[in-house]
């Protein structure tokens, strides 16, 4: 069986106060779902990794087939939590090492 | 190469000094290098220079524009006459045909904007495209309505944009993202930007051209012709002699 290729992205949030992790990942899955449906979803093998509350870094990994797809729904969060909020992607990497290396 | 990312289209009105001074500073911590905030025909010179000393404090360069929307092709050659020597870019938003296909064939036109919320009024068809093609004329699309649209009008604004995206492609007319944003927390990356246009279809590849290499070119372009040593296109003055 052909190994499935991933990558790691590191998100920075903006926003006031500070969300929870369920709420952080229930925005992403709620933007991603909106862009490409349930089906479109389903194959972006999205999961999220690391929350950092200090510093508000979420780090979550994709399927690199669907890398496209997550990177244009995380552009479209506008809210997390019902809070106003912004995700931008600060690196995207093949492994959780050089993610964290290139983070720090 | 790093790339010098431009949001030719951030919506400030420049009056406003303390909220154009934060979007002048988020732009600079996203990594923009060119930043523009369009003007309407009411032009203020001492304006234009304050924002050029704020960017230029914060690292950027500004590109000073203007956005016009005309009702007719005669409104639309009153204020090309007026402004063209004035403002680096010359965005006309094309609201109805006549003025779409008046301003892709003028030359003094750099960008074609349409409405976003209204898909009737969008007219980059194929015709459009190879006037615009022939004019260097390129098409803006701002990012702004897919981060606040939802349902059925995001849909077709994105089946508009695929369709328009891929029109412009095959007459080779430049494409250029632009934010669009009157407010920071709709400010995004460059990059992030660039994956947006990854919805209308555009690779990596483009979709990063559109932020970064397009703009660029247009206003190094602009700013060869605006020079006062500039004669015209490819000759220019290097040096004046004395008069006998």
């Amino acid at each position: 069986m052909k190994r499935i290729k991933r990558r790691y992205l590191a998100l920075q949030l903006e926003c006031e106060g500070l969300p929870t992790e369920r709420e952080l990942i229930d925005a992403i899955w709620a933007a991603v779902t909106k862009l490409y449906g349930e089906v479109g979803a389903s194959l972006t093998g999205l999961t999220l990794i690391d929350f950092d509350l200090e510093r508000k870094v979420a780090v979550v990994r994709v399927s690199l087939v669907a890398l496209g797809m997550v990177r244009a729904s995380l552009a479209t969060v506008t809210s997390i939590g019902g809070r106003e909020a912004a995700v931008l992607v600060l690196a995207v990497s093949g492994t959780l090492k050089a993610l964290y290396a290139n983070t720090r | 190469m790093t790339r010098a990312f431009a949001d030719l289209h951030l919506r400030v009105n420049p009056k406003d000094q303390q909220a154009t001074q934060r979007l002048i500073n988020r732009a600079a911590k996203f990594g923009y290098r060119l930043i523009s905030i369009p003007f309407t025909s009411a032009l203020r010179e001492d304006e234009i220079a304050k924002l050029k000393a704020t960017c230029s404090e914060a690292g950027l360069d500004f590109v000073s524009r203007a956005d016009f929307h005309p009702r007719t092709e005669n409104e639309l050659t009153h204020f090309l006459r007026k402004f063209r020597r004035r403002f680096e870019i010359i965005c006309i938003t094309c609201d109805n045909k006549e003025v779409a296909r008046q301003a892709a064939k003028d030359r003094r036109v750099d960008l074609l904007s349409f409405p976003s919320l209204d898909y009737r009024k969008r007219f980059f068809d194929r015709a459009e495209a190879e006037l615009a093609s022939n004019c260097l004329a390129a098409l803006e699309v701002d990012v702004k309505p897919l981060l606040i649209l939802e349902g059925p009008p995001r849909v077709r604004l994105l089946a508009s944009l695929r369709r328009e995206v891929a029109i412009a492609r095959e007459f080779g007319v430049p494409l250029i993202v632009s934010s669009g944003v009157a407010e920071e927390r709709f400010m995004r990356l460059p990059r992030d930007m660039a994956s947006l246009a990854f919805l209308f279809g555009l690779d990596e590849a483009s979709a990063l051209d559109s932020v970064s290499t397009n703009p660029a070119a247009i206003v190094k372009r602009n700013r060869e012709k605006l020079s006062s040593r500039f004669v015209a296109p490819g000759i220019s003055i290097i040096k004046e002699g004395k008069a006998p």
